[in-house]
């Protein structure tokens, strides 16, 4: 029957796509950040997570002030508004880490598993300094209209037993990630600065010889990295509410996305949020519902036809890391520079 | 005065010299060619020129001036161009782009230099949308030179400019460094093609082990029957 077929389209569109596109640019934005600074400073930041949450905070923090003094965008969260200052303060911390600490280990020529180690050293910094500021526990920030199309609309609209929601949170997850990825690739072609960032994360020697300074190179690339985590943070926030200790659990799937798509390539990073937020999602995924349209009705199993639980679900991109490192090391896109 | 000079240098990598009392040198609209054989300290010596290593002993003067203690960035605003023997493009970058990243320090419109490159170069002209890692060895050491071209140097080093491209395409290289002499610009060079270096060569300058053995023009050391013998395969 199409109307089954559609009712489970409706289903997965309604479980699977429209939160795997969401939970995708999440991730593809963070695999961006985590790309970047592998590119041009040749390490791996672990303290990346822990960055977007810092971001996210701020933006929590100045959304707050705002809707205490009963400011707000009507439909659209508190939090856009907020958000470039969150950027700000994040570009921040991100150009004040550098210049207390990873610029040390460059002058050092430090090897780069011990810049890995000091990113380690960053992260439980920032954990602590976030833990203090606004505490370890769930906080409610997201404001304004919760949905874009209600599941209860999009059945009287189509008839359908089976509603598809979109919420306003998702809808903006994909419209800023489409927004920022079109403007680093801009960047990264089109400008003098972005050239030279590439031709830097290129190689490095030549792009000394070519009298591009490294230091300003640096510098850009923490002013990128900070606001693309502030907003990364603040888009998972605000799609599946703000907690700290998450934001440490992002760090495997972000990295999993950046090594993916073959890490240090930004058309890799998005297409690595993209697998992983997919996998994860049509593994822990409960297909019973969907047999049962599928299928005569007595053919529906007593289980819930799902491969692995959700509390599983980071041992899913665990699972592609290993797979990936094994047959194709360098990711999909063949990574190491921009 | 010879424009660009290393004169007595001294110094190596971790304490042991490689260099003992070497001198080179090259004035404007001069081809000059470092040969010798393997480990004679060719690209040593032109590293030491360009700043890239420390000097225990001796000096680099351009103009008149001691730019000893400079470093290479520093040299490269002076108007030094170094084509460096391996890794001398970006890979992941078009041939344009390489290009425009050569004359990163210029603020002045850059078009001009650019089809002046394309001009000596006709080719990159063609593949000028391409990437330089597709490029054949050829036309990547054709990118190499044209990006060192894009800031105007005074003085081009050459590290080997031939290195592993066929003979037809050599003999085109050489032919594009003359023309590129010809404009007044110096050029320093290393070679393992001692011969075809040698016949287009104004100085020719012989290491070994480091130091300086034969200094003559081109033409007198191709004559040389020592040299001949000894380094050219009689």
């Amino acid at each position: 029957m199409l109307i089954d077929l559609l009712n489970a389209l409706a289903l997965i569109g309604n479980f699977v796509v429209v939160p795997g596109i969401a939970y995708g640019s999440q991730l593809a934005l963070g695999a961006l950040g985590v790309t970047m600074v592998y590119a041009v400073l040749r390490f791996s930041n672990f303290a990346h997570g822990e960055t977007m949450s810092f971001g996210a905070m701020v933006t929590i923090l100045v959304t707050w002030a705002l809707q205490a003094h009963g400011f707000g965008l009507g439909p659209l969260p508190t939090a856009l508004l907020a958000l470039p200052v969150g950027m700000i303060v994040t570009i921040g911390l991100c150009l004040g880490t550098d210049r207390l600490i990873y610029r040390y280990y460059r002058e050092k020529k430090a090897v780069p598993v011990t810049y890995l180690i000091v990113s380690v050293g960053v992260l439980f910094f920032l954990s602590g300094l976030i833990r203090f500021i606004i505490g370890p526990k769930d906080q409610v920030f997201a404001d304004g209209e919760r949905f874009i199309m209600k599941a209860r609309a999009f059945k009287e609209m189509t008839g359908l037993d089976q509603g598809l929601a979109i919420k306003t949170s998702q809808g903006i997850t994909v419209i800023t990630a489409v927004v920022i990825v079109a403007l680093l690739f801009w960047f990264l072609n089109r400008t003098r600065t972005g050239k030279s960032m590439r031709a830097y994360s290129d190689n490095e020697d030549l792009a000394l010889l070519s009298g591009i300074n490294p230091e300003r190179v640096v510098m850009i690339t923490w002013i990128i990295t900070g606001a693309l985590a502030a907003i990364a943070g603040t888009l998972y926030g605000l799609d599946k509410g703000y907690k700290p200790f998450t934001y440490l659990g992002l760090v495997l799937p972000i990295f999993a996305s950046a090594i993916v798509g073959g890490v240090g390539n930004p058309l890799g990073a998005i297409a690595g949020g993209f697998v992983i937020a997919f996998s994860e999602l049509l593994v822990t995924f409960a297909y019973k519902r969907v047999v049962g349209y599928l299928t005569p009705g007595d053919w529906v199993p007593d289980g819930l036809v799902q491969l692995l639980s959700t509390d599983y679900k980071l041992a899913v991109s665990f699972f592609i890391l290993v797979i990936v490192l094994l047959i194709k090391p360098t990711g999909i896109f063949s990574g190491k520079t921009l | 005065m010879t424009y660009l000079a290393g004169e007595g240098m001294c110094g190596g990598y971790g304490g042991v010299d490689i260099l003992h009392q070497c001198s080179i040198g090259v004035d404007k609209g001069e081809v000059a060619v470092v040969v010798g054989p393997n480990g004679a300290g060719k690209s040593t010596a032109m590293k030491a020129v360009f700043g890239m290593l420390e000097l225990r002993e001796g000096q680099v003067t351009m103009d008149g001036q001691d730019i000893s203690h400079l470093k290479p960035e520093q040299r490269v605003q002076l108007g030094m161009g170094f084509v460096p023997q391996s890794a001398n493009v970006f890979t992941s970058m078009t041939v344009q782009e390489n290009l425009e990243m050569g004359a990163f320090i210029r603020r002045d419109d850059i078009s001009e230099t650019m089809s002046g490159v394309y001009e000596l170069f006709p080719v990159l002209r063609e593949k000028r949308r391409q990437l330089a890692g597709e490029l054949s060895g050829g036309q990547r050491q054709q990118v190499a030179v044209g990006r060192a071209l894009m800031t105007q140097p005074k003085v081009l080093m050459l590290d080997e400019p031939t290195a592993g491209v066929s003979p037809m395409v050599m003999d085109e290289l050489f032919d594009r460094i003359i023309e590129i002499a010809r404009t007044g610009i110096a050029i320093l060079m290393v070679e393992q093609n001692a011969r075809q270096a040698l016949s287009i060569a104004d100085r020719g300058y012989v290491l070994v082990q480091g130091r300086n053995r034969y200094t003559d023009t081109g033409t007198a050391l191709l004559a040389n029957i020592e040299v001949r013998k000894a380094f050219l395969g009689g």
